[in-house]
């Protein structure tokens, strides 16, 4: 089995996805896969054309066009096999409002929320649609964009004067915000692997920031701690494990994923993110979660790319 | 040694073991945006990369190969702290052109200017010691700056480069606050990323006000042969060369592959730069500064210069224009020379808030962020026209216009906004287009 992983492109979250790319890479070379790395440009189709019987494609761009469905759209047109969720299941995944109607209609919580595009702000009077937002929303509240990853143009807004800031940060990502109630509780990203009944969690990490899980904390190592099994007790652990398998199965997700949620002080399960090309950097969690589970990530990375090659071909 | 006290991970085995200095070396979301700048269908006017495809490859890659052929016992092997002396000579007559009378025992060359400016303030500077740069400054040396704990203060520049007025203000506040001045830090010359030069007129007087104050002047400049239209001035060290250390550079006006830059320096500063360098890099490369010898003695050098300067002032010419025509309700100045054109955006507009928008739109540019030590300066920013060709920073300036304009409609929805400010590297790596 040959792999070809698919990293870079050119959403904001590019460095992060070359650098995805060059870690699983090197994990499944330790297997002795052979492993290349390609970005998404005019070359992709012709090479995908090229491919041989028993190589699998491993989509790993972060944010738009890998994980909004249109790589996976364009991957099943020209019909390779290939890793992860399909194109559909993707799109609905990747807007976050959307997601979070679906999870919360599958009986899973999420934080409460409202999503607003900015051409509503200038319409309505922005004065009097954040007065409103705040009337329901009172602060600390969450903003960020509906569509995007790696916390990039999210904001934890908890004086008002932070918002107007706030709002120009999150349309410079996307012309739609979402407006979400900042809960309070213990932070937990769950790893996922396989589809339907058969899939599986793997150990949840616990995030523990020093300030706002943004940018510079997920990627400059020192600002976070993480505690891998998180330090939950035996029912905070079940019902994380129970959260993130509801939703990866209620979206249909495949092969891997990884659902990020809040345990809050009620001890209920609050999705926040859902992942489907989940990063796979020195800092990221999910291969936090592998290492916790004693699984090797090589092995565990052949492993997904065979099940989709099996997959692909017994279709 | 990973796991913390309590249980936890922090993914860095050594973090309690940094210096206090190494804590704001990180990457920022900004430096991360900067990755797309590298796909051709991004028009980059971020970094400041010479336009290397104007220099003559092939006549080049035979010097090379005559350098290793003919000389590679010696180009291989290590050579002398303070540098190469027969380069060491060409440096004279190159820095002759700017009014410089030095001698080869002058001079330390370095790999790039780069590091003759982290020597300098490795000599020079104590945790807490306070440098006056101009406002904005250099992205590099503020870095280099910040790395040994110094503090920067700003003086701000007009169309005629420092205000000596201001300067003397600043000087005469810091005495009387009891802050030790160590160095002034100026790029005279189409400044980076200011785009003006510090007019005839106010060198002697900045060398005076420096010399009264007790100050040394760290005169920067890489770009002072890429004039568009005039002579080169003279340089500061010309009219001072006891209070002057002057940093030049092969980077733009040859290559910047080679690294090589050169420090030129009073007696005592150049003995401790050469000690300083070697504890840092033992030598600079021989073969660099032996293909950079070769090539000043036997290349039209001059000529390319002058070529340089044309292609740059067509580029500068093209973006001014695109400027003019997509962009009315920003404002710039018009270099005479160099790489940068330096915006100010209209009232409200931040920089660092508006690059991912830019980015969407495929289109690159550095915040003012970037350029100022405390992070201010959101309301500029910089322009590079040294590396794309006239077509291209004519669309890249068509984008950004549009950006511009959708970020204002943004801003006019929800009002001005303060502005985060970090001590984050905000600047695209060198190797960015």
């Amino acid at each position: 089995m040959d792999v070809l992983i698919l990293a870079g492109g050119l959403s904001h979250e590019r460095d992060v996805s070359i650098r995805s790319g060059r870690r699983v890479k090197d994990a499944l070379e330790s297997r002795g896969i052979r492993a290349k790395v390609a970005d998404v440009d005019t070359s992709l189709i012709p090479t995908l054309r090229e491919l041989s019987d028993d190589t699998v494609v491993w989509p790993l761009l972060h944010g738009a066009p890998g994980e909004d469905g249109s790589l996976q759209a364009l991957l099943e047109l020209v019909d390779v096999p290939f890793v992860g969720s399909r194109s559909r299941e993707a799109r609905v995944a990747w807007v976050k409002p959307v997601a979070k109607a679906v999870i919360a209609r599958g009986g899973v919580s999420t934080p409460e929320y409202v999503t607003l595009p900015q051409a509503l702000f200038r319409e309505a009077g922005a004065d009097q649609v954040l007065a409103a937002l705040l009337d329901q929303f009172p602060l600390p509240l969450v903003v960020k964009p509906a569509l995007g990853g790696s916390a990039l143009g999210v904001s934890l807004v908890t004086e008002p004067d932070q918002l107007a800031q706030a709002m120009v940060q999150c349309f410079a990502y996307s012309d739609t915000a979402m407006f979400e109630r900042a809960i309070i509780g213990t932070e937990v990203g769950v790893s996922v692997v396989g589809t339907g009944d058969s899939a599986r969690v793997l150990p949840a990490v616990e995030v523990v920031c020093e300030g706002p899980y943004d940018y510079d904390a997920r990627y400059n190592p020192g600002r976070v701690e993480y505690f891998t099994p998180a330090r939950l007790d035996e029912v905070g652990t079940a019902t994380v494990e129970a959260a993130a398998l509801a939703v990866h199965r209620k979206l249909g997700l495949v092969d891997l994923s990884r659902i990020d949620m809040i345990l809050d002080a009620d001890g209920v399960a609050q999705v926040i993110d859902v992942n489907i090309a989940p990063g796979m950097t020195e800092t990221s969690l999910f291969p936090q979660s592998i290492e916790a589970s004693t699984a090797d990530r090589g092995v565990l990375y052949e492993r997904i790319c065979a099940g989709a090659l099996d997959r692909y071909r017994s279709r | 040694m990973t796991q913390s006290a309590s249980g936890g991970n922090r993914l860095d085995p050594w973090l309690g073991s940094y210096a206090s200095r190494a804590h704001n070396m990180r990457a920022s979301e900004i430096r991360a945006l900067f990755a797309v700048a590298s796909r051709p269908e991004v028009v980059s006017l971020a970094g400041g990369m010479p336009y290397i495809g104007g220099l003559p490859l092939e006549e080049i890659g035979e010097m090379m190969r005559r350098l290793i052929v003919e000389q590679g016992e010696t180009a291989l092997q290590y050579g002398s702290g303070q540098g190469h002396e027969n380069l060491r000579e060409h440096i004279t007559h190159v820095m002759a052109l700017e009014g410089i009378h030095a001698h080869p025992d002058d001079v330390v060359v370095t790999t790039g200017s780069q590091q003759a400016l982290d020597l300098v303030t490795t000599i020079f500077i104590n945790p807490g010691d306070v440098i006056v740069a101009e406002a904005p400054s250099y992205v590099g040396a503020l870095g280099v700056f910040r790395a040994h704990e110094a503090d920067v203060v700003h003086v701000p520049m007009d169309e005629n480069g420092l205000v000596p007025s201001l300067l003397e203000a600043t000087l005469t506040r810091l005495q009387a606050e009891g802050k030790r001045v160590k160095f002034l830090y100026t790029v005279p010359n189409f400044h980076n990323p200011g785009g003006v030069t510090l007019s005839l007129e106010r060198r002697p007087q900045v060398l005076e006000i420096c010399k009264r104050f007790g100050v040394l002047v760290l005169e920067d400049n890489p770009y002072g042969l890429l004039g568009f239209d005039a002579e080169p001035l003279p340089a500061m060290r010309s009219m001072d060369p006891d209070g002057v250390i002057y940093l030049g550079s092969f980077s733009k006006t040859f290559a910047p592959g080679f690294r090589v830059g050169w420090a030129a320096a009073p007696h005592a500063a150049r003995e401790k730069l050469v000690l300083a360098a070697e504890s840092s890099i033992l030598c600079p490369s021989n073969a660099s500064q032996m293909a950079i010898a070769s090539y000043l003695e036997h290349a039209d050098w001059q000529g390319q210069i002058k070529k340089f300067r044309e292609q740059y002032r067509e580029r500068r010419d093209a973006m001014i224009e695109a400027l003019e025509e997509y962009m009315p309700e920003a404002s710039w100045n018009v270099p005479d020379g160099g790489f940068y054109v330096w915006v100010k955006l209209p009232e409200g507009l931040d920089s660092k808030s508006m690059l991912p928008r830019a980015v969407t739109a495929r289109v690159a540019y550095v915040p003012g962020t970037a350029f100022y030590f405390d992070g201010s300066g959101s309301d500029y920013m910089r322009l590079s026209f040294c590396y794309p060709t006239p077509e291209r920073i004519r669309e890249g300036v068509r984008r950004l216009a549009e950006v511009v304009t959708a970020e204002m409609e943004t801003v006019r929805i929800f009002g001005p906004h303060g502005t985060r400010t970090t001590a984050t590297v905000q600047a695209p790596s060198p190797d960015l287009a």
